[in-house]
């Protein structure tokens, strides 16, 4: 894998990742989960139907595509939040299909929610101690005697300090969670996650009703992820976010992969321009979704800039 | 004229008296299952019945020692809630809620039905199983006269009274310290976590199901512990397990703060004292002429609408409870 470095402020992408031309289901060079024929259906509405997937490890991946594409349906089967009707995936090898969420979470792939899932009453630091992993004292007769797990809860309290400060959280360490503010939320489950020591972070829309001041330090927070050698998968509206910080991306629409790339060359394939704007957009621009048509008309100029500087 | 000092006396009994223990020990059990865990179990009557009839049963029936038949009843109550937990806990929180207090009756109407009238005495219930119980009073040490009365104030009993208060306030204060032991330690954590957002804990790793049903039986267990405390000072009765026990619980554990340790306790201890001042007040206030638009009958009704009132007031101005911390309720949509 080989690195190109980009402008002074603009992050590190990963290059190389695929192996033959990017197109849906493409090789990659070091997946970390393979997926094949996942489907899953809701009475008629088939949500997912993915033919094959791989996410390349030690890269930041964004899974995008219009509402009801099927891209938390994916995340929540790839979690073991959901059982597909058929289907099977490895995760760094081995065969997770099928096996419950704490288990998939338990082998290093731990994921974030859409609507952030903050624990309310307990405390920031509880919250964050509630994320490591193999603890003795969480066994029913070990927890009865202190003295089988006060050193380890130690030391999770000390990798917990450590994150809190690195997440600007270390003051709020003894407030409720309920009384973060939203953005806060986002980054304490973010570092929460962060606790199990995972290979693989999933983060479903990590910007979602995060305020502009925080959103910056949410990306710092997602790139330092890759750097410190994780894999992060996310799903994500904001195509700003998504063009500065992923190095793949994965474009679905009615359930499928409809295409694969990097950045900027997925922007410009006319399947994507087709899922988010339907395939007569060029006939007429009567009826289209401003807000996506915005989102769309911002990555040109984004690009426009970028060749010019 | 009214005898204030009677009524006060009275009240001051239920301080210390073995009802109070076990329902403290009930509500502690209902504790762990709403306050900590947030399962809506509505079957703890359900729990406290089996803890009574497993004792009496496997003594009077079987003839088992006390330790063995305390110990039927933890088992039989064990076994209810892995019954009534395997197929409800994976679904969501009200589903418990309908199955236990379906199961709670179902338990009751098995104790009242005429067919097992041989082992469970049917409606007129059991008793003549506290010679075993009776028997290992450490007090008859000092004494040799059995009916020889000890204490001060309104407190005054005989040495088989106080064992029983000695038992089960006893049983309470090991419940209370595992209680606060446990939600000290990294599993209430994940407990506390569990009520909050069981997706969320199950995101981190862990086996929800599986401290859920930990829950449900401590808990449980709890409860027949309780269940046996309720029948020592007098004798098993099908009728005192119908589901207004389960309610009386969950009013004492709102009173004293539904996520604290000592809140049921302190709930419970109120809650007695509370009915008996009322109920004595009013017997006596009719005898007087104070209520004569109140019959005998209608007076003794009364009081269970004064201590609605009251605890209608307390969950209205304090509604963390007594113990509960407001900070928690704050944030509560």
């Amino acid at each position: 894998m080989s690195s190109s470095t980009g402008a002074d402020s603009a992050p590190i992408k990963t290059v190389g990742l695929h192996v033959g031309d990017p197109a849906p289901g493409v090789k990659k060079v070091d997946p970390i989960i393979v997926a094949d024929h996942i489907k899953r259906s809701f009475g008629g509405l088939t949500a997912v139907d993915v033919e094959h997937l791989e996410i390349p490890r030690g890269a930041i991946t964004a899974l995008i595509g219009p509402n009801g594409a099927g891209k938390t349906t994916l995340f929540n089967l790839l979690t073991g939040f959901d059982k597909p009707d058929t289907g099977e995936w490895t995760f760094d090898g081995q065969g997770i299909s099928g096996i419950p969420a704490f288990k998939v979470a338990r082998k290093g792939q731990v994921r974030t929610f859409q609507l952030t899932k903050a624990l309310g009453l307990l405390t920031v630091l509880d919250n964050m101690k509630l994320g490591a992993k193999d603890q003795s004292g969480e066994s029913l007769a070990r927890a009865l005697f202190p003295w089988f797990w006060r050193k380890q809860e130690a030391e999770i309290e000390a990798r917990a300090l450590d994150l809190l400060t690195r997440f600007k959280l270390v003051e709020k360490k003894d407030d409720y969670a309920a009384g973060l503010s939203g953005g806060q939320r986002k980054l304490l489950e973010m570092a929460r996650a962060l606790m199990s020591q995972p290979q693989l972070v999933m983060l479903d829309e990590p910007m979602a009703g995060v305020n502009p001041a925080l959103t910056q330090s949410l990306l710092d927070h997602i790139l330092n992820l890759k750097t410190e050698g994780m894999t992060v998968l996310f799903v994500e509206h904001d195509m700003h976010m998504v063009r500065h910080i992923a190095d793949w991306v994965v474009v679905m629409a009615e359930g499928k992969v409809v295409a694969e790339g990097d950045p900027h060359e997925v922007m410009a394939n006319p399947a994507v321009i087709d899922a988010y704007l339907g395939s007569h957009h060029d006939s007429d621009l009567g009826g289209l979704d401003t807000g996506v048509m915005t989102a769309i008309k911002e990555l040109a100029d984004d690009d426009a800039d970028e060749i010019k500087h | 004229m009214i005898d204030w000092i009677q009524i006060i006396s009275n009240a001051a009994q239920e301080i210390i008296s073995p009802t109070t223990a076990a329902y403290a020990l009930a509500a502690l059990g209902l504790a762990i299952h709403f306050g900590f865990t947030g399962l809506l179990n509505f079957g703890q009557a359900g729990f406290m019945a089996l803890g009574a009839y497993g004792f009496a049963i496997a003594t009077l029936t079987f003839e088992w020692p006390v330790w063995a038949a305390i110990l039927f009843g933890v088992v039989g109550s064990i076994v209810f809630a892995l019954i009534l937990g395997i197929p409800t806990l994976r679904l969501r929180a009200d589903y418990l809620a309908i199955v236990t207090i379906a199961a709670a009756e179902i338990v009751r109407l098995l104790f009242t039905t005429n067919t097992f009238v041989e082992v469970t005495g049917s409606a007129n219930g059991l008793q003549g199983y506290k010679g075993g119980f009776a028997a290992l009073n450490p007090l008859l040490l000092f004494t040799d006269n059995e009916s020889v009365l000890w204490g001060f104030g309104p407190w005054v009993y005989n040495p088989y009274d106080w064992w029983v208060r000695i038992f089960g306030w006893g049983l309470v204060a090991i419940a209370a310290f595992i209680t606060w032991r446990l939600f000290k330690s990294p599993w209430g954590r994940v407990i506390k976590g569990i009520r909050e957002d069981e997706d969320a804990v199950r995101a981190l790793g862990k086996n929800v199901y599986f401290y859920k049903m930990q829950s449900l039986v401590i808990g449980g267990v709890f409860g027949a512990l309780a269940g046996v405390i309720f029948i020592l000072p007098r004798a098993v009765v099908p009728s005192n397990y119908q589901t207004s026990l389960t309610f009386f619980i969950y009013a004492i554990l709102l009173l004293g703060g539904a996520a604290t340790v000592f809140g049921p306790i302190v709930g419970s201890v109120i809650f007695w004292v509370l009915l008996s001042f009322f109920s004595g007040f009013i017997a006596r206030a009719v005898e007087v002429g104070w209520l004569p638009f109140l019959t005998n009958v209608q007076a003794g009704q009364l009081r269970f609408i004064l201590v609605g009132v009251a605890i209608m007031l307390i969950v209205i101005y304090r509604p963390q409870g007594i113990f509960g911390n407001k900070k928690e309720l704050a944030f509560v949509k």
